[in-house]
């Protein structure tokens, strides 16, 4: 009956849309519409509903990794005298910390270089741009797309003849790889809008394009690169792909700490819950800080 | 200013050139030494569970993947995965960011719970679904149709894609309701309001402000979504791996089988060096035309 109301209400919001877009960002007066009231109250319900039911499975994971084993099976309870149990199993098994260690090293590490490699791409592309310019950027973005199972085999011998594999070294080339045309994107749409003037006019009073870069383009651009940065960073850390098939223990980040919970044994769900929970908290809690920075990046900047 | 908008192509020159060079340089050998490799494998007779029958195979591997029924199925439900995964993501997150654009308390927090998905790695998000939602006698879901005295689903082998739709989809909604959302906040109240004075119903302020102004916005989901999409694989690996039978193979997992699995190193090169065509073509077509769509 009520997911019947929720349906229906859902095409209204387009009405609602229009009738309090203005008064959101003006002053709150109240809109002309008699049952404002009453439809605030749906609204509420509405809103709060869906995302609750979107973010149920990760709440119902956090709850069930403070749970015991017998609980986490039985029925679905709200109701739990909450334990620690899980989390000092999981952590007696495998050290958390190594792992979320190798993440951070691996995701920040690869999003320095890319940035470090992109910027002066970008750079180029937006403000000195040839007839290639635009080739470039698409043939860029299309290697994204090749699937990396494709390249696994090349990729896996030559990091064994490099001796890269199980090294953080060889996991930050990865995704520096992985992530530079993303990056080189999103930079190029933020520096493009930028009025050149001000780059001309730095240049007019005699300043190299070193000097161009650091002292007016990085600092007129800062928000853009950050919410470039952060995407990356969140990108490299929820990989899975090439850190299950390119490390195995000494550098192997928290995507595989957690892979090592899924095999049949591990099934305990309690646990897998905690080790879970730990694998995301840090970017989950990281993403929430910093979502307004990261629509801009994750839009290109086209959606403003 | 003039100056360098009419000579606005060519001002690069060498200096471009050289400034590009180390992301270009990268890229290309990132691409070209294991694709080069990828194609050198894919013509010889290369299985790592034969050795000493190595040699020239020519298009032997070809061959055999194009008479092998799972290629095709396997491109089938790549499309399939991607295509509705895409409806389901760009339909629901225009509605939801309609409804997380108007007021109500508590309204940052609701937007912050609904976009959170985003944020969760990939085989956390499936081994969360396929053990304690979908699970189909302890699960969440299966508990839920129980309360209305309906047949537990035992999800993954009854409807093994529709549920990896469902978890990827439950992903990538949230990303575009996070774009979506920051799209609507800059539509023009003025525009709005000035429709509305003219008579215009909700309905059509809709379809005719609401909709036009997120074409942008949408573009760049589907654009950023296909990237990903076309490539799932962490989702397929701790769920069904592949199955049953070839239920929801799709081509990243297909060449992962026969590379991984059947240890067929040829034949998986094969396969890489299709789906490496498959996404130059889904790339050429799409990404200019969305390209095209976000210049102006």
């Amino acid at each position: 009956m009520t997911t019947l109301k929720t349906k229906q209400a859902l095409p209204a919001d387009g009405q609602l849309a229009s009738a309090s877009a203005d008064t959101a960002t003006r002053a709150r007066h109240t809109p002309l519409v008699p049952s404002a009231g009453s439809r605030r109250v749906w609204l509420t319900l509405l809103g709060w509903g869906i995302a609750l039911i979107i973010f149920f499975p990760i709440l119902w994971m956090v709850l069930t990794g403070f749970k015991t084993e017998a609980e986490a099976i039985a029925d679905p309870s709200l109701i739990f005298s909450p334990t620690l149990e899980s989390y000092i199993a999981v952590q007696a098994r495998a050290d958390y910390f190594k792992f979320a260690m190798n993440s951070v090293v691996v995701a920040f590490g690869s999003t320095l270089l890319a940035l470090a490699i992109a910027i002066p791409s970008a750079y180029a592309m937006a403000f000195l741009p040839t007839k290639r310019t635009k080739g470039t950027l698409l043939w860029m973005l299309s290697t994204k797309m090749l699937p990396p199972v494709g390249v696994l085999v090349p990729i896996y011998l030559l990091f064994r003849d490099f001796g890269l594999l199980d090294t953080r070294t060889g996991l930050i080339i990865v995704y520096t790889l992985m992530n530079l045309p993303i990056v080189v994107w999103m930079l190029y749409t933020f520096f493009k809008d930028l009025p050149r003037d001000i780059l001309e006019a730095g240049r007019m009073d005699g300043a190299s394009t070193f000097q161009e870069v650091i002292y007016l383009l990085l600092p007129l651009t800062l928000p853009g690169i950050a919410s470039t940065g952060l995407l990356s960073v969140i990108l490299s850390w929820n990989e899975a792909f090439w850190s299950l098939n390119l490390t195995s223990s000494s550098a192997a980040p928290l995507t595989a700490y957690i892979a090592s919970f899924s095999s049949p044994e591990g099934l305990f769900w309690a646990k897998l819950s905690a080790a879970s929970t730990m694998a995301i908290a840090p970017i989950l809690v990281f993403g929430w800080l910093t979502q307004k920075q990261m629509v801009r990046g994750l839009t290109f900047g086209a959606v403003k | 200013m003039s100056k360098t908008r009419a000579s606005g192509r060519t001002v690069g020159g060498l200096r471009s050139l050289s400034l590009q060079a180390p992301a270009v340089t990268l890229l290309l050998l990132w691409m070209l030494v294991p694709l080069g490799m990828t194609v050198w494998f894919s013509l010889q007779r290369y299985n790592l569970l034969m050795p000493g029958m190595e040699g020239f195979a020519g298009l032997e591997n070809y061959e055999y993947l194009f008479t092998d029924p799972a290629l095709w199925r396997a491109m089938g439900n790549t499309l399939l995965l991607v295509g509705s995964v895409l409806v389901i993501t760009v339909g629901g997150g225009v509605l939801l960011a309609v409804l997380f654009q108007q007021e109500f308390p508590g309204r940052g927090i609701a937007r912050v719970l609904a976009i959170s998905p985003f944020f969760v790695m990939p085989t956390v998000s499936a081994l969360v679904w396929k053990n304690m939602m979908m699970h189909p006698s302890n699960g969440v879901l299966s508990w839920v149709a129980e309360l209305f005295g309906l047949p537990a689903v035992d999800w993954f082998s009854s409807l093994p894609l529709t549920s990896i739709i469902i978890i990827v989809a439950w992903q990538w909604l949230p990303f575009a309701l996070l774009i979506l959302l920051t799209a609507m906040q800059s539509l023009d109240d003025d525009q709005v309001e000035a429709a509305r004075m003219d008579g215009a119903g909700p309905i059509a302020v809709f379809f005719y402000i609401t909709l036009p102004h997120l074409k942008r916005a949408i573009s760049v989901v589907i654009m950023i979504e296909m990237i990903f999409l076309l490539t799932i694989f962490a989702e397929i690996y701790v769920t069904t791996s592949g199955g049953p039978g070839l239920a929801t193979t799709n081509l990243a997992f297909l060449i992962y089988i026969q590379a991984l699995l059947d240890f067929d190193v040829g034949l998986a090169s094969a396969g890489g060096v299709v789906a490496i065509v498959l996404a130059n073509i889904v790339a050429i077509f799409l990404v200019r035309l969305v390209a095209k769509n976000l210049e102006n």
